[in-house]
C-alpha cells in the first residue's frame, strides 16, 4: 500500500498498462520530456522512451486524429489534450470520428483509445476551466469515465485502456494533488460501476469527480449538525450509467439530490432526474433536487469558488428541502 | 505540369488494368445515377466520374496490404480496391447486400478487408486520421504506405495544415492526394484560395517538394503514385500530390452544376480520362478486341450487381441497434 496523489496515480496507471502492452503509447503537448502540463505523466519518457511517449505540436485535431487512425489499425493510444476545454478545437473527433466509426461500418472498425482531459474548475476562468462531461455524455459511441479518488484513477485509467471502445477520461484538475491509499501490484476496476462511499438511509447524494469529496463532507455535517443520514454514491461514470445502483438507493432513501460541476442546462443530473421520475416516481418522497453551477460562464480566481456547488451549499440544501 | 504523354514503361498488363479499373468506375458511377433517377438510391451520393483516372492510378500502384481513406466521393476509391460493385450499389440502395449493410450510405464506404479504411465526410479530418495509421505503421515498422485523398476545397480547412506539418515531424509513410476538380461544393477554388494551386503551392509550406500532375492521365498518375510510394517505403516520408481533373457531374446526385461557366465541361470532356486513354492504348498497338472484351465483363458485373441489389431485401430493423460499441449493442446503462 502506497499513498499516491491523483497525479502520480496518472502515472501510475499509464506505466502499468505500458508494461503490460507494447501496442499502447502515449502522446500530446508537453507530455515526453516535460512531463505533461499538470506533472501527470512524469517519468513515462524517461522509462519507456520517445518511440512510445510522444510530444505533438499543438495540433489537436492533427493528434487526435492521428490517435484514430493508429487505434483503428492496432495501437492503443492514449492522448493528453491537457485542459478539457480543449475539446472545443478538435471536437469533430469527439462527436463525429470516434463514436461513429464502428457503428457506420458495421462492425469492421474499432477504436479502442482513451482522451485524457484535464476537467473542471481551478480558478483559470471561463475558457480553461469548464466541466465538459455533460458535453461527452451526448454522444452514443463514446465512454465517459470520472475518477475522484487516486486509487479509482490506477483502476478506471486501466480499465479504459483496455476498453475497446473510445473513452473520454477526464480528470480533476483540483484533484491532481490530492492524495490517496493505493494498493501494490496491479490494478483493474470496472467501467460503468458506481460506488456507494457512505450509506445512508434519509436520502441519496449523488456526485462526480470534486463534487465527491464535498458530497462526503457535506454528509458528515449533515448527520452530525441535524441528524439527516445521506447515503452518497460516486458515478465515476457517466457512459455507461449505473442506473441500477442509483435506482436501488433512491428506492430506499426515498429522497435524491444531484451535486454537479457542469452549468446547469443538460447536466448529467438532468438526465438521471428524468430516469428516476420515469421509474421510481413512487419511491420519491418529494422532488429531486440538483445542485449545480449557475448558466453562466465561470469567473476567474477566488469568484469561480462563490458558483461552484461547495460544502455549505450541500449541507444548506439538504437541510432546506429535508425539513421543507 | 507537362501536358504531354510520357515515354511509358509501364507493363502492357499494367496498363490493361488500369483501363479495366477506369471503365469499371465510369460504369458504376454512370449506373448508380441511374439507379437514383428510378429513385431507388434515397440518400444522397457523390460522383466521381472524370475522375477516375486518379482512384485507378494510385490504387494500381498500391501493394496489397496498403490502407485507403477516402472522402464522401468515395466509390471510386473503394471500387479501385478491388470491392465489388454490388457491395457499393447495395449500400447506397440501403440493402441488407450492402458493404455496410445499409448503416454508412454513400458517403461511408468502408471495407477494412481490401484496406479501404472509410470514407469521411467532416472535411479535414481524414488527413489526420491517416497520419495516424501511417504512424502505425513507422512504430510497428510495417511495410504498408497509407494513401490519403481528398478535394481542393479541403486544402483551406485548418486539418489539412495541422495534417501536413504532423506527417512531415514524424517522417509518416503517408501520401496525401489532392484532387482538384477545380470547385469545392459550387464556388471555384480559385476564388476562394490564397495561391493558385491549392495543394502544391502549399507544399513548400513544409519542406515538401511541389508535385503538379495531369490527374485525367492514369499513366501518369500510376508513375507519380509509385514514386510517392517508394519514397513512403524508404522511410523517406509523406509526400502531397496535387492531381488536375474535373467533374463530369454535379457536386452530389441532385446537383445540375449551373454554375460552371458555358464549354467549360466540354472542354474537359476533351480529357476524359476514359476515352483518352482508350485512345492511347489502341495507339500503342492494343487490340479493340482486348478492349471491348474488359469492357463486356465490366459491363456484365455492373450489370448483374444491379439485378442483385434490386432483389436484395432491407437489412433488418434490429442490424440498427447494433454495433454503436464493441460489445456488438448499444446500452448505454446497466
Ligand atoms: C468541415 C466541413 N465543412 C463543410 C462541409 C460541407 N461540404 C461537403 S463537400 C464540400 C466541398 C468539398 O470540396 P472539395 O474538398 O474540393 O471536394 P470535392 O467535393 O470537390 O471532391 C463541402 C464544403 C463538410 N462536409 N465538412
Ligand atoms: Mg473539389
Amino acid at each position: 500500500m502506497a499513498e499516491l496523489t491523483y497525479r502520480d496515480a496518472v502515472a501510475r496507471a499509464i506505466a502499468q498498462e505500458m508494461e503490460r502492452d507494447p501496442n499502447v503509447v502515449l502522446l500530446g503537448e508537453d507530455v515526453a520530456k516535460a512531463g505533461g502540463v499538470f506533472k501527470a505523466t512524469v517519468g513515462l519518457y524517461e522509462k519507456f522512451g520517445p518511440k512510445r511517449v510522444k510530444d505533438t505540436p499543438i495540433s489537436e485535431q492533427a493528434f487526435m486524429g492521428a490517435a484514430m487512425g493508429a487505434a483503428m489499425t492496432g495501437l492503443i493510444p492514449i492522448v493528453d489534450l491537457m485542459f478539457a476545454d480543449f475539446a472545443a478545437v478538435c471536437w469533430d473527433f469527439f462527436a463525429n470520428e470516434f463514436p461513429k466509426s464502428r457503428y457506420m461500418t458495421n462492425g469492421q472498425v474499432k477504436c479502442p483509445l482513451v482522451i485524457r482531459l484535464a476537467n473542471g474548475s481551478a480558478r483559470f476562468g471561463a475558457q480553461h476551466c469548464q466541466s465538459v462531461e455533460n458535453w461527452c455524455m451526448m454522444i452514443p459511441g463514446l465512454k465517459v469515465v470520472v475518477p475522484s479518488s487516486p486509487v479509482d484513477v490506477v483502476g478506471l485509467l486501466a480499465a479504459s485502456v483496455r476498453d475497446p471502445d473510445p473513452v473520454i477520461f477526464l480528470e480533476h484538475k483540483s484533484l491532481y494533488a490530492v492524495k490517496g491509499e493505493v494498493p501494490d501490484g496491479e490494478i483493474i476496476d470496472t467501467i460503468g460501476t458506481a460506488k456507494t462511499l457512505r450509506p445512508g438511509k434519509d436520502a441519496t447524494i449523488l456526485a462526480l469527480a470534486l463534487m465527491v469529496p464535498r458530497a462526503l463532507a457535506a454528509a458528515e455535517r449533515l448527520k452530525a449538525e441535524s441528524g439527516i443520514d445521506c447515503e452518497v454514491i460516486d458515478l465515476r461514470s457517466l457512459l455507461p450509467l449505473d442506473t441500477r445502483t442509483i435506482l436501488e438507493s433512491v428506492s430506499r432513501t426515498g429522497r435524491l439530490f444531484t451535486v454537479e460541476e457542469n452549468p446547469r442546462l443538460c447536466g448529467w443530473g438532468a438526465e438521471v432526474v428524468s430516469i428516476v421520475a420515469d421509474e421510481a416516481f413512487y419511491d420519491l418522497d418529494g422532488p429531486p433536487v440538483r445542485i449545480t453551477t449557475p448558466h453562466i460562464p465561470l469567473p476567474p480566481a477566488e469568484l469561480e469558488d462563490l458558483l461552484i456547488p461547495s460544502v455549505d451549499r450541500i449541507v444548506e440544501t439538504v437541510r432546506r428541502t429535508m425539513s421543507a | 505540369m507537362s501536358k504531354k504523354t510520357p515515354a511509358v514503361d509501364i507493363a502492357e498488363a499494367t496498363r490493361l488494368e488500369m483501363y479495366r479499373s477506369q471503365y469499371r468506375l465510369r460504369e458504376a458511377e454512370q449506373r448508380a445515377f441511374d439507379l437514383f433517377l428510378q429513385n431507388l438510391v434515397k440518400g444522397t451520393s457523390h460522383l466521381s466520374l472524370g475522375q477516375e483516372a486518379i482512384a485507378a492510378g494510385f490504387a494500381t500502384a498500391m501493394k496489397p496490404g496498403d490502407l485507403t481513406f477516402c472522402t464522401y466521393r468515395g466509390h471510386a476509391h473503394t471500387l479501385a480496391r478491388g470491392v465489388s460493385v454490388e457491395k457499393v450499389l447495395g449500400e447506397l440502395m440501403s440493402r441488407d447486400n450492402g458493404l455496410m449493410r445499409g448503416k454508412g450510405g454513400s458517403m461511408h464506404l468502408t471495407s477494412v478487408e481490401h484496406g479501404v479504411m472509410g470514407s469521411y465526410a467532416i472535411i479535414g479530418a481524414h488527413l489526420c486520421i491517416a497520419c495516424g495509421s501511417a504512424w502505425r505503421a513507422q512504430y510497428q515498422g510495417a511495410q504498408d504506405v497509407t494513401t490519403c485523398f481528398f478535394g481542393d476545397g479541403t486544402t483551406n480547412i485548418g486539418a489539412f495544415h495541422e495534417a501536413l506539418n504532423f506527417a512531415v515531424i514524424w517522417k509518416l509513410p503517408v501520401v496525401f492526394v489532392c484532387e482538384n476538380n477545380l470547385y469545392m461544393e459550387y464556388t471555384p477554388i480559385k476564388d476562394v484560395t490564397a495561391v493558385p494551386q491549392p495543394a502544391a503551392d502549399r507544399a513548400s509550406a513544409y519542406g515538401l517538394e511541389r508535385i503538379l500532375i495531369d490527374g485525367n492521365d492514369a499513366d501518369v498518375v500510376y508513375q507519380t503514385a509509385q514514386k510517392a510510394y517508394a519514397r513512403a517505403r524508404a522511410g523517406e516520408g509523406p509526400s502531397l500530390i496535387e492531381c488536375l481533373t474535373y467533374r463530369h457531374s454535379g457536386h452530389s446526385r441532385a446537383d445540375p452544376a449551373k454554375y460552371r461557366p458555358e464549354g467549360e465541361l466540354e472542354e474537359w470532356k476533351k480529357s476524359d480520362p476514359v476515352k483518352t486513354y482508350r485512345a492511347r492504348l489502341l495507339s500503342a498497338g492494343v487490340k479493340a478486341s482486348v478492349l471491348d472484351a474488359i469492357e463486356q465483363e465490366v459491363k456484365k458485373e455492373v450489370d448483374a450487381a444491379e439485378v442483385a441489389c434490386k432483389a436484395a431485401p432491407p437489412p433488418p430493423a434490429d442490424l440498427m441497434f447494433t454495433d454503436v460499441y464493441a460489445d456488438g449493442g448499444c446500452a448505454w446503462r446497466n
